[in-house]
């Protein structure tokens, strides 16, 4: 929560009076107060629980702003883990009377503290958005009998009802998620609510069946004792979850770090790199892949320049025109990149778009002289990615071109250097998100996520390095390699 | 040891095979359930690098239908000996498959399974089925299941350990401090869900089944992606670590021995699990800073530069592992490992050490692993702690077979 605006300001304590509003009927509903208390304050030691042994978590999820019991925060394409007090949540929603069930999430999300302060506003949220789902999910629950069914161990109807509060539960935290995606992330409207709903269905609906369980053993002749053990098996995959997210963060953070060896000896690299890996999938949308390639080619557009490190520094920094020698060991670096990443499993067919992206479609390029379609498709991608951001940021012998003499180049080269396919595919992206605006920070945690439109960020120092362009505008770069003043 | 547990494991399949066979099976639909649901833990069951309990589904559903004591509120008949009957059965018509694929479980895991089964029914059925737990309450009942699986992990931990420690030689105390924290780990879910399940299908009946081993599945499910998200991690720290050779800073393999021979010596050492993955990491990447130099140190050997350079070396790669996201323990070991050894970390004198003693002995020949050694425990007043040489010393005395062979 960078900066709260004062219509999510509006809207929050509107979502909590909402709340204040469901909890209100309590007092005439006998509630059996001891199970409220002990749902209220299992609730909260969950929570308590995982923010101070987690702290890293919640900041990790913190990217988006307000995240709800699996609705969102992981970050990645993937679901993120429901928070681990869902199942005692919904354990009280099955059990208590609807307003009673409003109040269980309340003293965690008021109450606790993470590592870092967590500001009132964000406090107010998360207790709001929870009551109002738990108040809605035993609503549901009640009106289709459920109780009954709990009490009664009337499977499978059981299943039905629990079935109908989990959905309805996670329908309510969707919508007001996407509420406040809106308000507060300014996410754009049209997106805000994209996938919320779907994503959080399946943890939460796990979480649900943990739930029902933890009601009917409660309820049954072994008692609440019982109903914890439930618990157990939870936490060790809400903890396994959480450590695979760390893994995870920890994972991509790396892949950032070979990019950081690179920018240790060229200063030039690192925007560069990461501004292709935007571009390349860009690509990769207008083309449809789904958002697993996407995501590996994004690796790719990043990890391009890698072998770069295997280039001698003195050669990177050489200020003055470099002899055939030089260039020749320039050249290596697709094969030394290809070298370093071979390894990596995960990275896939950005392992050959790392190997060939300065293959051209004559065959002129290198390091194989692949012709047309020889060329793997990644790596034409990555090729015309590389040679556009090549040509709209400043370097030391050029300044930045504009975005459609930088098309109209790669256009007048397509067939010839580049792929038309990716040319085209990279026009119409650029034509439909309105132009070319790079996040160079971007985010490596979210790759599938469009990065919000940001003002252009200041260009890296210009420092030498290749400039895939097209041979006949500058026929004396033959390879682009090593263009110097 | 290992062949005195097989025969244990195989006579009391034998004994019990034949007592179901000979008397028939008591509540043929509950056994059924059970089998059923051991049969798809089985299947389920996964051939990770770092997977301790491979089939939690069928280790939890083994372990609820040996201490099944009431079905939807009717009481149950079954013996012990029944309850490794199906256990065993459906165990093995669950490995047909992997099997076929060529990844069949060892014979050390089916007796474990047979064995933690049996001991946990044979506490418990003869118990119950003699009506002595009537008179218990409901959370009574609840925590003798409890303390009765705590009984059964910790004998099957030590069993594990000790078959591990027949089969690999390794020293039986870590080993069973290993084995330990992995029940820590996915041990405590599947021995919850075992007792779960068995009170679940007291009061609600078989349904309790699926709707209890969907959640399982789900730490299962984690637990995979886990491992993956590691193995992809350690691929990637290792590329890393070649950039340096790649780059022509550092010798090929340079970085893969001193790792492999810095997680001995803290092996041997006798440093936890955790620790020995830091050190691990930390080798592999403590020469990344050389990637600043304009100019390599000649065949990488930090070893023999002035202290004032190999310092700032040693700040300048703890600033790119700081980028990594690896932990920060990490960067410290790297950030350090050029400093005096008592203002060290352990980690970072093995690291300072063996990465001498690699630097000092590759090119050296025939005599130049002793010679190396003999520098190293020369530097002992300052630059090297000289536990961690001895340490290094034995190493190499022991198995330095072994290691090189890794190495290679």
């Amino acid at each position: 929560m960078r900066s709260i605006t004062p219509w999510a300001r509006v809207y929050v304590i509107a979502v909590a009076l909402a709340a204040v509003l469901c909890a209100a009927p309590v007092r005439s509903a006998h509630a059996p107060w001891g199970a409220v208390a002990l749902f209220a304050a299992l609730c909260a030691a969950c929570e308590q629980h995982a923010v101070g042994r987690f702290g890293w978590f919640s900041r990790f999820g913190g990217g988006r702003g307000y995240e709800g019991p699996g609705a969102v925060g992981s970050g990645g394409a993937g679901a993120g883990p429901p928070r681990w007090h869902t199942p005692v949540l919904l354990a009280g929603a099955f059990l208590l009377p609807p307003a009673a069930a409003a109040l269980v999430p309340l003293p965690g999300a008021l109450l606790v503290r993470g590592v870092e302060r967590t500001p009132w506003p964000r406090r107010l949220w998360r207790a709001g958005q929870l009551g109002i789902g738990a108040w809605t999910a035993s609503r549901v629950h009640w009106s289709l009998g459920g109780p009954d069914a709990v009490v009664s161990s009337g499977f499978p109807y059981a299943l039905v009802t629990a079935g109908a509060a989990v959905v309805a539960f996670c329908l309510v935290l969707a919508l007001l998620d996407g509420g406040i995606l809106t308000l507060a992330e300014r996410v754009p409207v049209r997106l805000a609510w994209r996938g919320l709903f779907v994503r959080s269905l399946v943890p939460v609906g796990v979480h649900g069946l943990a739930g029902l369980m933890m009601a009917v053993l409660w309820r049954g002749p072994y008692g609440p004792v019982a109903a914890l053990l439930v618990l157990l098996p939870m936490w060790v995959s809400w903890w396994v979850f959480a450590q695979y997210h760390r893994e995870r963060a920890a994972h991509q953070a790396t892949i950032r770090a070979l990019v950081q060896a690179v920018d240790i000896k060229d200063g030039y690299t690192r925007g560069h790199s990461e501004r292709v890996g935007q571009a390349s999938m860009l690509i990769a949308r207008e083309l449809g892949m789904d958002d697993e390639r996407v995501e590996v080619l994004r690796f790719a557009g990043i990890l391009h320049d890698v072998g770069k490190l295997g280039v001698p520094t003195r050669l990177l920094r050489k200020d003055g025109p470099l002899t055939p020698e030089e260039r020749r060991v320039i050249e290596l670096h697709p094969e030394y990149g290809h070298e370093m990443v071979r390894g990596i499993g995960f990275l896939g067919e950005a392992r050959s778009a790392i190997l060939h992206h300065h293959e051209r479609q004559d065959g002129s390029g290198y390091p194989y002289g692949l012709v047309g379609s020889q060329i793997p498709e990644f790596a034409r991608v990555v090729a015309v990615a590389d040679a556009f951001d090549a040509m709209t940021s400043t370097r030391s012998y050029s300044r930045a071109r504009p975005v459609p003499v930088a098309l109209a180049e790669l256009e007048r080269c397509a067939g010839t250097q580049f792929d038309p396919v990716m040319v085209g595919a990279l026009t119409r992206a650029l034509a439909r998100r309105g132009g070319w605006h790079p996040a160079v920070t971007a985010d490596l945690d979210r790759p599938c996520e469009d990065p919000p439109p940001t003002p252009p960020t200041p260009r890296t120092p210009p420092v030498p390095s290749p400039t895939p362009t097209c041979p006949q505008s500058l026929p004396q770069q033959a390879s682009g390699k090593g263009r110097v003043t | 040891m290992r062949a005195l547990v097989h025969v244990t494991a195989g006579l009391l399949t034998a004994l019990s095979l034949a007592h179901t066979l000979w008397c028939g099976l008591d509540e043929r639909a509950v056994a059924l359930c059970f089998g059923l649901l051991v049969l798809l833990g089985e299947l389920t069951r996964w051939s990770g690098p770092e997977s301790r309990e491979a089939a939690p589904l069928a280790a939890a559903g083994a372990l609820s239908y040996a201490l099944l004591g009431e079905d939807a509120g009717r009481a149950t008949h079954h013996g012990a000996l029944q309850v490794v009957a199906v256990v065993v059965a459906a165990t093995l018509a669950g490995c047909v498959p992997h099997v076929a694929r060529g990844q069949a479980p060892t014979a050390d895991h089916l007796a474990r399974r047979v064995l933690t089964a049996g001991f946990a029914a044979t506490c418990f059925q003869p118990l119950y089925n003699q009506g002595v737990l009537e008179a218990w309450g409901g959370p009574a009942y609840v925590l003798l299941l409890v303390a009765l699986l705590g009984l059964t992990a910790l004998c099957d931990t030590v069993l594990a350990a000790a078959l591990a420690h027949s089969r690999t030689g390794w020293p039986f105390g870590p080993l069973l401090r290993d084995e330990l924290r992995a029940v820590l780990g996915i041990g405590t879910a599947v021995c919850a869900t075992g007792v779960v399940m068995a009170l679940g299908v007291a009061v609600v009946g078989l349904w309790a089944l699926p709707v209890f081993s969907l959640p399982l599945l789900l730490t299962q499910f984690a637990f995979r992606r886990y491992a993956a998200v590691r193995a992809t991690y350690r691929q990637t720290i290792a590329s890393l670590a070649r950039a340096t050779e790649i780059a022509g800073y550092t010798p090929a393999g340079h970085a893969r021995r001193v790792a492999v021979l810095s997680r001995a010596v803290g092996r041997e050492l006798g440093l936890p699990e955790p620790e020995l993955a830091v050190l691990e990491y930390a080798a592999l990447m403590h020469d990344i800073g050389q990637l600043s130099l304009v100019d390599p140190v000649p065949a990488g050997a930090t070893a023999v530069l002035p202290p004032a350079e190999q310092r700032r070396i040693a700040l300048l790669g703890g600033a790119v592992v700081r980028q990594t996201g690896v932990s920060a323990a990490v960067a410290v070991v790297v950030e350090r490992q050029a400093d005096p050894y008592r203002e060290q970390p352990v980690s970072a004198r093995i690291v300072r050490a063996v990465n001498a003693y690699e630097e000092k002995a590759r090119d050296a020949g025939a005599g130049g692993p002793l010679r190396a050694l003999e520098e190293l425990r020369l530097g002992t007043g300052r630059d090297y702690q000289p536990e961690v040489v001895e340490s290094l010393a034995r190493v190499l005395a022991r198995n330095g077979g072994v290691v090189r062979e890794r190495i290679g």
